[in-house]
């Protein structure tokens, strides 16, 4: 969607308001998120923390698939979310939707103070910050065992239930809706976002940052606003994690968690929006089922999946996708 | 293209429908360990025990068969266990809930099994608050505070005055840290100095050298097994410690089996504590040790003890309740529960509903050519002091 | 002698270690930016053909030095073939990947053929033990440790500095396109360095079991360690490499000593210094 060329460069707006009509492969994903409810009502747990992890997912691709920072500490907001909708709720006040604004609240505030580190470096030195900044949180969350449980994880978790009516269960039916409503409502904003003026300036930075100061547009701001909305954003995907699982460990933030919604974001293809979501869902359901069919050796089949889609499906999942429907509209 | 997707996703859906097909008389155990990543192994050990005892004494419990759901939690991921326990129940109609590896999985699952009244069996993990989590949850390895503390007042009724420790800087390691020094000073010892290392520290000769400036009788070291016991036992050669002026003091996995054939000599002399050692000399340890030795090539350790332990507490509690999985029944056919096990005597305390056994001292001396753990002192019928805290 | 010493001695092979597990990766990077993740799992591969050779062949240990390096670094020249060629003008995010894709499956292998648990080595007995100097032990494995890397590195910068090889590969690095004007045969250049750089890895991983262990886990463990010292020295410069080596080995260690509490921070921060004083590595060149 944001690698097609501007046809006409006098027309902007058109272009925009192009750009933001709902295509029917839109309108087909999100109904068919809709089915874990009705199909395998049994699997609604897994499709919730598939729903938290795509939305991780799309907050990396803001600042990843979008402005080119790629960034191997991403979880630190993720964690921090977790951690203050926990802390939150282990105080006292299990109440879901505030404890999701204070969430975002920290993690926005620490993406933001974090982000005049970010605009500054690029390439490999920035990989590397980002990374040493996500190792040295979970170093110190893990000295600040009396705050955050240390290695035990937070206790005392408890979620009230959402508007007073809807309990978070066994069954999973209010987590999974709590997630993916969750999911939708800042997946339209980040929507709008990307296909603005700030989005093309995003892309323009991502593509040439040499060029961006020579055409008036500033790159530093640009950097530092999307990274603390990317910040914002996993805060509260974090949040919702400790909402629903009624847990909070010092994995939130760690570096695996980190790295693997790094492989779910290329698996799926960056840059395009879905590309997060369709790469979490594939990557979590396989690993699901690799690891049920053979818990010991699921690593090897993940890692040939890996494999298969990057020498098959250029560009990820979405990129082959759309490079097979360019090519079959092509031929025909 | 079109024929990819489809074939695609009716794989998916049969995968998917790879559910419970759910027969009445089966009884169904889920086991839920972390078989992948980087505790791996302990994983390995346990899910060998269990098939030891499953071989041994057949699948059928009291007129029903047992069957077995394995899940893997990758490691570290309370979020997963949790939603795992969650899906054996809904899903797969599990009765039992076992395995239990890494604490903060097991206390996630805490929540599901006290909200499902299922019967959960902890096989490893070791700290204390665990069995608080839940009514219907019971124990078969050991608490931190259960052999620290115990070793704690031993080494301060045996001639050791003074104690610098170094532990790892997480959970279990602090744990054992906070335990140990509180059973030494409790009986009248003193600590000069501990340290904290990172988790995942290679190299040890920085802080082996800060407790040898301290001149301690005795340095206690707590670390988790895998490549770190023998690299502290190296590093304690080679900074010099004098083993006649200071003696070094652990856990079990500190003498483990791989580490004493990688320290060499370096290891003689260590004093650890642990409630289980494949060296134990019983006729019934011998048995398990030699069967298990048949079929897997390896010695048991406290991971396999604790899931075959664990085997045997869930057929025992079964054959009282006659196949009965109900929750309440379980735990109240397990609480005051107890056998004799290769590791010794051990039973089940009805008010904790958590495990009372044998700690045993051991120190490493050469047997032969190798290099083993040799009982040479213990304390029987320990609780979990952890309990009086609370 | 103060014992500080011996702590830093530790350090330092240790640093040493680091150093031949990174350099390849910094070199390949550099010349080719192609970012190969799955390049401690050629360490962890020379690590586990020693132990086997030891083990089941009974191979003394010397004798599998040599075989740990032209294993791992013939399964590179393999996986270059089959797979890394066709990458080197895809996105980094691509052979991010495929790397990460070959990591996994050298995990899961392994763990397959050896288990999860540790691998040991029997050290030949001129090996063990240590050497009282002046009051302090110095292990004799860490110094035949210290004195292997060095030979390697004279080696190394002697080919880079002296022969036409080193001369072609410096230009390379330094400017691609030029290079291959001149007419250099520049994936073939790269095909040999990606060999060579993995046979250190594999090397290294061989002597770093005496050190660090070694477990199918071992593959991921180190890469961040990897990672640091290839940023922190900047890509393409084998001095580079060793500097970072040797600072992170014995910062960590003089860290751990004399300030313990912030002993896990400490290799992080210290990158992180290192990074937003010089992003492109002590000695890097962009």
């Amino acid at each position: 969607m944001s690698s097609a060329t501007i046809g006409d460069p006098v027309r902007p707006v058109q272009y925009l308001q192009a750009q933001m009509r709902w295509r029917w492969p839109e309108i087909v994903f999100w109904l068919a998120t809709l089915l874990p409810f009705v199909l395998t009502p049994s699997y609604l747990i897994l499709a919730s923390q598939i729903a938290i992890t795509a939305l991780f997912a799309l907050s990396l691709d803001l600042i990843l698939g979008f402005c080119g920072i790629v960034s191997l500490g991403h979880a630190a907001y993720f964690g921090l979310g977790a951690y203050t909708a926990g802390l939150l709720s282990k105080w006292g006040w299990g109440e879901p939707l505030t404890g999701l604004m204070l969430a975002a609240l920290t993690a926005g505030l620490f993406g933001f103070l974090t982000s005049f580190i970010i605009a500054r470096f690029r390439h490999l030195a920035l990989i590397m910050i980002t990374l040493g900044i996500g190792l040295v949180l979970q170093e110190a969350a893990n000295s600040a065992g009396w705050i955050t449980g240390g290695f035990d994880g937070l206790q005392g978790i408890h979620t009230w239930p959402i508007l007073g009516r809807f309990r978070f269960d066994l069954y999973g039916y209010t987590d999974y809706g709590y997630s993916l409503a969750g999911l939708f409502l800042i997946f339209l904003i980040a929507r709008r976002l990307v296909h603005s003026p700030f989005g093309l300036a995003l892309c323009g930075i991502r593509d040439n940052v040499e060029r961006m100061p020579a055409i008036g547009a500033s790159t530093h701001a640009h950097i530092q606003t999307i990274y603390t909305i990317a910040a914002i954003i996993a805060g509260i995907a974090g949040a919702m994690l400790a909402q629903t699982s009624e847990t909070v460990s010092l994995e939130t933030l760690g570096f695996q968690r980190s790295a693997d919604v790094l492989v779910m974001l290329i698996l799926g293809g960056t840059g395009r929006l879905y590309g997060g979501l369709i790469g979490a869902a594939v990557y979590m359901v396989a690993r699901d089922q690799f690891s049920g069919l053979n818990p010991q050796y699921w690593y090897f089949w993940i890692g040939l999946l890996l494999i298969a889609v990057v020498m098959l499906l250029p560009n990820g999942i979405l990129g082959g996708l759309s490079l097979l429907t360019r090519r079959a509209k092509a031929a025909s | 293209m079109q024929k990819i997707l489809c074939g695609a996703a009716a794989v998916l859906a049969a995968l998917l429908c790879i559910g419970s097909a759910n027969a009445v008389d089966t009884i169904k155990l889920a086991l839920i360990m972390c078989y992948s990543g980087q505790f791996a192994d302990t994983a390995t050990q346990m899910d060998d025990a269990i098939k030891l005892y499953v071989k041994q004494n057949g699948d059928t419990v009291a007129g029903k068969k047992l069957e077995f759901i394995r899940k893997d939690t990758g490691g570290i991921a309370p979020d997963v266990a949790k939603r795992l326990a969650q899906e054996a129940i809904v899903r797969d109609h599990a009765d039992i809930l076992g395995g239990w590896i890494l604490t903060p999985n097991a206390l996630a699952a805490g929540d599901v099994s006290k909200e499902a009244k299922k019967f959960m069996v902890v096989m490893n993990a070791a700290t204390s608050i665990i069995t608080t989590k839940s009514p219907y949850i019971t124990r078969t390895s050991s608490t931190t505070p259960q052999l620290n503390y115990t070793f704690g007042t031993w080494a301060a009724k045996h001639g050791i005055k003074t104690v610098y420790t170094m532990v790892s800087d997480y959970g279990p390691g602090i744990d054992a840290e906070t335990w140990f020094q509180k059973g030494f000073k409790d009986a009248g010892g003193q600590i000069v100095g501990s340290v904290r290392f990172p988790v995942a520290n290679p190299d040890f000769s920085a802080f082996v050298q800060a407790a040898k400036d301290k001149s301690p009788d005795a340095i206690y070291i707590w670390i988790p097994g895998g490549a770190q016991p023998a690299a502290v036992g190296k590093a304690l050669a080679e900074r010099g410690i004098d083993r006649s002026k200071t003696k070094i003091l652990g856990q079990d996995a500190l003498a483990q089996e791989s580490a004493l054939k990688n320290m060499g000599d370096a290891g003689l002399g260590i004093i650890t504590v642990a409630f289980y050692d494949y060296n134990h000399q019983s006729p019934t340890n011998a048995a398990f040790v030699k069967a298990y030795n048949d079929d897997y090539h390896r010695n048991p350790d406290i991971f396999s003890i604790g899931g075959y332990d664990g085997m045997h507490m869930i057929y025992a509690a079964l054959q009282k309740t006659n196949g009965n999985t109900d929750g309440d029944a379980l735990i109240a056919a397990a609480k005051g529960m107890s056998w004799e096990s290769p590791r010794g005597p051990l039973s089940i305390d009805p008010d904790t509903r958590d495990i009372v056994q044998t700690v045993y001292i051991r120190r490493v001396e050469k047997v032969g050519n190798e290099l083993r753990n040799v009982e040479f002192d213990k304390v029987e019928n320990v609780k979990d002091p952890g309990h009086m805290q609370q | 002698m103060p014992p500080v010493f011996g702590v830093l001695f530790d350090g330092v092979a240790y640093g040493m270690v680091l150093f031949l597990m990174s350099v390849g990766l910094s070199v390949t990077l550099g010349m080719m930016n192609f970012v190969n993740l799955a390049h401690c799992s050629f360490a962890m591969l020379g690590g586990f053909v020693t132990v086997t050779l030891i083990n089941a062949f009974g191979w003394p240990f010397f004798a599998t030095l040599p075989a740990a390096f032209i294993a791992a670094a013939l399964a590179s020249v393999v996986l270059e073939r089959i797979f890394f060629r066709r990458f080197y003008n895809a996105s980094e995010l691509e052979q991010c990947l495929l790397t990460i894709g070959i990591v996994f499956v050298s995990i899961a292998a392994a763990a397959y053929i050896y288990g999860t648990d540790q691998q040991l080595v029997q050290l030949p007995a001129y090996l063990r033990g240590s050497i009282d100097f002046e009051g302090l032990n110095f292990a004799v494995y860490r110094l035949f440790l210290i004195a292997i890397a060095l030979l390697i590195t004279v080696a190394l910068v002697v080919m880079v500095e002296t022969t036409r090889f080193g001369a072609q590969v410096r230009a390379a690095v330094n400017n691609q396109r030029m290079a291959r004007g001149l007419g250099i045969n520049v994936d073939g250049l790269f095909a040999v360095t990606f060999a060579l750089g993995s046979g250190l890895a594999g090397l290294g991983g061989a002597l770093a079991i005496e050190i660090v262990g070694l477990d199918p886990s071992f593959a991921l463990t180190y890469l961040i360690y990897v990672l640091i010292v290839v940023s922190v020295g900047g890509l393409g410069s084998i001095s580079g490499s060793f500097a970072a080596a040797m600072l992170l080995g014995v910062s960590d260690v003089a860290g751990k000593y004399y300030v313990p509490a912030i002993g896990a921070f400490l290799i992080y921060l210290v990158m992180i210094v290192l990074l937003m004083w010089r992003p492109s590595g002590l000695f890097g060149r962009r």
